[in-house]
């Protein structure tokens, strides 16, 4: 199977408010069609680790490589473009746009990369919103939706692009049960018929245990 | 493009979302365009009002013969001696006429200047209006009526009587409306002048004139050359200024130089006549502009202050636009575009708003008394101070906005999303 991602002995520092080394050179890899969780107690480093995985902190030693290409040294900018076309992100605490529609949030991402027509995007964006069954409140407006149906608006605006990795930082955090399980099922179903990459931070057992694989972490290592 | 229009509808959602918010920044952006437009359209209605005064009372151009005393004294052109220095102190002037001399062949010159629309022969003089036992100083002009006509615009002026009575009367004369008042005449009644020289003549009073100037209409009288000539005993040759109207006032300057060269005599133009007046200008002309700047400005930092509130108020969202892909301009895109959005939408809105409160100044009768002939404040309507207004709005508009986007872009995703 093809590496989508390297991450190669990365160290990560916290200068507040006291010099801290969270993450002491981490270094692992995921295959093209993967379903990782990262497990770990609170304050192990994992969040951190998937927030430099996701391009979105630069402030690291080491180098990272995702889709076949050195991110490691890149612009904000080009990161940014990056992240837009080929990684979609999962937040811990939903985060969506509060004035727009659960259907403008997911189509955002999409209408920035500009691939497709505005209609094809509203199209794609219904689709990614009927698998999270959050069709029938596409016009709501975010802020009036409850936190686990945000929380599944935010996922499908994480699908919107087809992109090659999907970061979750507790994607299930919020859901029941009955949605876990269908929120699981389709990161599975993207992995093996899309493949395209998962990569879950996680706290719930059963959803790391259904995975492919567990990258467990403890004190800034990873030591399973 | 594309990312643009991108921009351009989240900014309006955002706005939309707070839609107070917008309306205060849009009524700041708006009272301070429409009192730039007001004032400025107000203090250039004066501006021109007191030019037009100006120009009114004086020519363009006034050619005359100055009384010198800075003449050699004859024992300096006479003395020789290197070695010795001569001082004369208290030097009076010559005896020598005030005269233009061959005045009536220089008019005929200047009649065919181009660009000079009229110029008239003037023979002016200090005399006493006597009333009785009392007796009014003041100054009598001889000319040529019909050409001093074109110049001042007298007929407009005349207050009774009319001008060509000047020209039916021999001895007709024409009276500043003041004076006549003091003197109690009315049209057909007839007053003695005397000169300084102490020679009399009685002349009939044929109407009466008002400028708007105490300094005028209280001393000043129209007669023909010949009747100046006469009271004066001097030839018919005999006259004092040349006084010119140009078609273009701007160009007196320069001919007033060149005619001082080719003639000799003092050529003398309005704005040096009446500067006192246009320093007044320059001065009402900055203080427009430092008071309506000051305005924009204050408005300007209206919108600072929302913006940099709006922006630490939509930190998570700047997160989340920048996580999911956007990029740094764009972000400086979405909340600039608010900044440009309530600057030209206020811009517009002080634009009609200056405009309606311009016309009512426009319409407030002016209290001028007898003096001025105006009947409301004076207002200039011109399409490039409102075109100034909108263009000086929307780059305090821009200029506000801009240190709030880059803010905002500059927002660190990962230190929010954290928390």
């Amino acid at each position: 199977m093809q590496s989508i991602l390297k991450a190669d002995n990365i160290v990560k520092y916290f200068y507040q408010p006291e010099p801290f080394e969270v993450l002491k050179g981490v270094s692992f890899e995921a295959k093209k069609g993967e379903f990782l969780s990262v497990v770990g107690k609170s304050g192990c480093g994992k969040s951190t680790l998937l927030y430099i995985l996701s391009t979105m902190d630069t402030g690291y030693e080491g180098s990272l490589e995702l889709n076949g290409k050195l991110l490691t040294g890149l612009s904000q900018n080009s990161l940014s473009r990056f992240r837009n076309e080929h990684l979609g992100f999962v937040f811990q605490f939903h985060f969506l746009l509060p004035e727009f529609t659960a259907l403008k949030n997911v189509m955002l991402p999409a209408l920035k990369l500009g691939k497709y027509s505005d209609k094809e995007i509203e199209e794609r964006a219904y689709e990614k919103l009927n698998w999270m069954g959050m069709g029938d409140y596409a016009l709501k407006t975010a802020s009036r939706l409850s936190g686990g149906q945000q929380q599944r608006v935010a996922i499908a605006r994480a699908l919107i692009n087809d992109p090659a990795i999907i970061m979750g930082d507790e994607p299930t955090g919020n859901l029941d049960q009955a949605n876990t399980k269908i929120i699981f099922d389709i990161f599975m179903k993207l992995a093996k018929e899309n493949g395209q990459t998962i990569i879950a931070v996680t706290h719930d057992q059963d959803f790391a245990a259904a995975s492919d694989r567990i990258i467990e972490m403890s004190d800034g290592v990873i030591v399973n | 493009m594309k990312s643009l229009r991108l921009a351009l509808d989240i900014a309006l959602t955002h706005l939309l979302a707070k839609k107070r918010q917008t309306v205060i920044a849009m009524l700041g952006v708006m009272f301070g365009i429409s009192m730039f437009i007001v004032m400025i359209s107000f203090m250039q209605g004066v501006n021109q009002f007191t030019l037009d005064l100006a120009l009114d009372g004086s020519p363009h151009v006034r050619i005359y013969n100055p009384i010198k005393n800075d003449r050699q004294s004859i024992i300096e052109q006479q003395g020789n001696n290197a070695d010795a220095m001569y001082i004369v102190h208290h030097q009076k002037p010559k005896s020598e006429l005030p005269k233009i001399k061959n005045g009536m062949r220089i008019l005929r010159d200047l009649e065919q200047w181009p660009g000079v629309q009229q110029a008239a022969p003037n023979l002016s003089t200090q005399v006493f209006y006597n009333s009785g036992s009392v007796q009014f100083a003041g100054s009598m002009i001889g000319c040529d009526i019909l050409k001093e006509n074109v110049l001042y615009d007298l007929e407009n002026k005349l207050v009774t009587g009319t001008l060509e009575g000047l020209l039916t009367n021999t001895d007709g004369i024409l009276l500043g409306d003041e004076l006549a008042e003091k003197m109690n005449v009315k049209v057909g009644d007839r007053i003695s002048i005397s000169t300084p020289q102490g020679s009399l003549l009685l002349m009939r009073v044929v109407g009466t004139f008002s400028f708007g100037f105490s300094a005028v209409d209280g001393m000043r009288s129209y007669a023909t050359l010949a009747s100046v000539q006469k009271i004066l005993q001097k030839d018919p040759q005999y006259i004092t200024d040349l006084v010119i109207r140009l078609e273009d006032y701007t160009q007196a300057k320069a001919l007033a130089k060149t005619l001082t060269e080719i003639y000799g005599y003092t050529a003398e133009d309005w704005e040096t006549t009446n500067a006192a007046i246009l320093a007044g200008e320059v001065i009402r002309n900055v203080m427009t502009f430092v008071v309506s700047l000051a305005m924009l400005v204050v408005a300007g930092f209206g919108i600072y202050n929302i913006m940099n509130m709006s922006i630490l108020n939509k930190l998570k969202d700047i997160a989340i636009l920048k996580a999911t892909g956007f990029e740094s301009h764009n972000i400086v895109s979405v909340f600039l575009l608010q900044s440009i959005i309530i600057g030209l939408l206020g811009g517009v809105l002080g634009v009609l708003t200056g405009g309606f409160f311009s016309y009512l100044i426009s319409i407030t009768p002016f209290p001028s008394g007898t003096g001025f002939n105006i009947a409301t404040f004076p207002v200039l309507f011109e399409v490039k101070y409102y075109l100034l207004g909108i263009v000086f709005g929307f780059l305090t508009t821009l200029f506000a906005g801009w240190f709030p986007a880059r803010r905002a872009s500059r927002v660190d995703p990962v230190a929010i999303i954290r928390g």
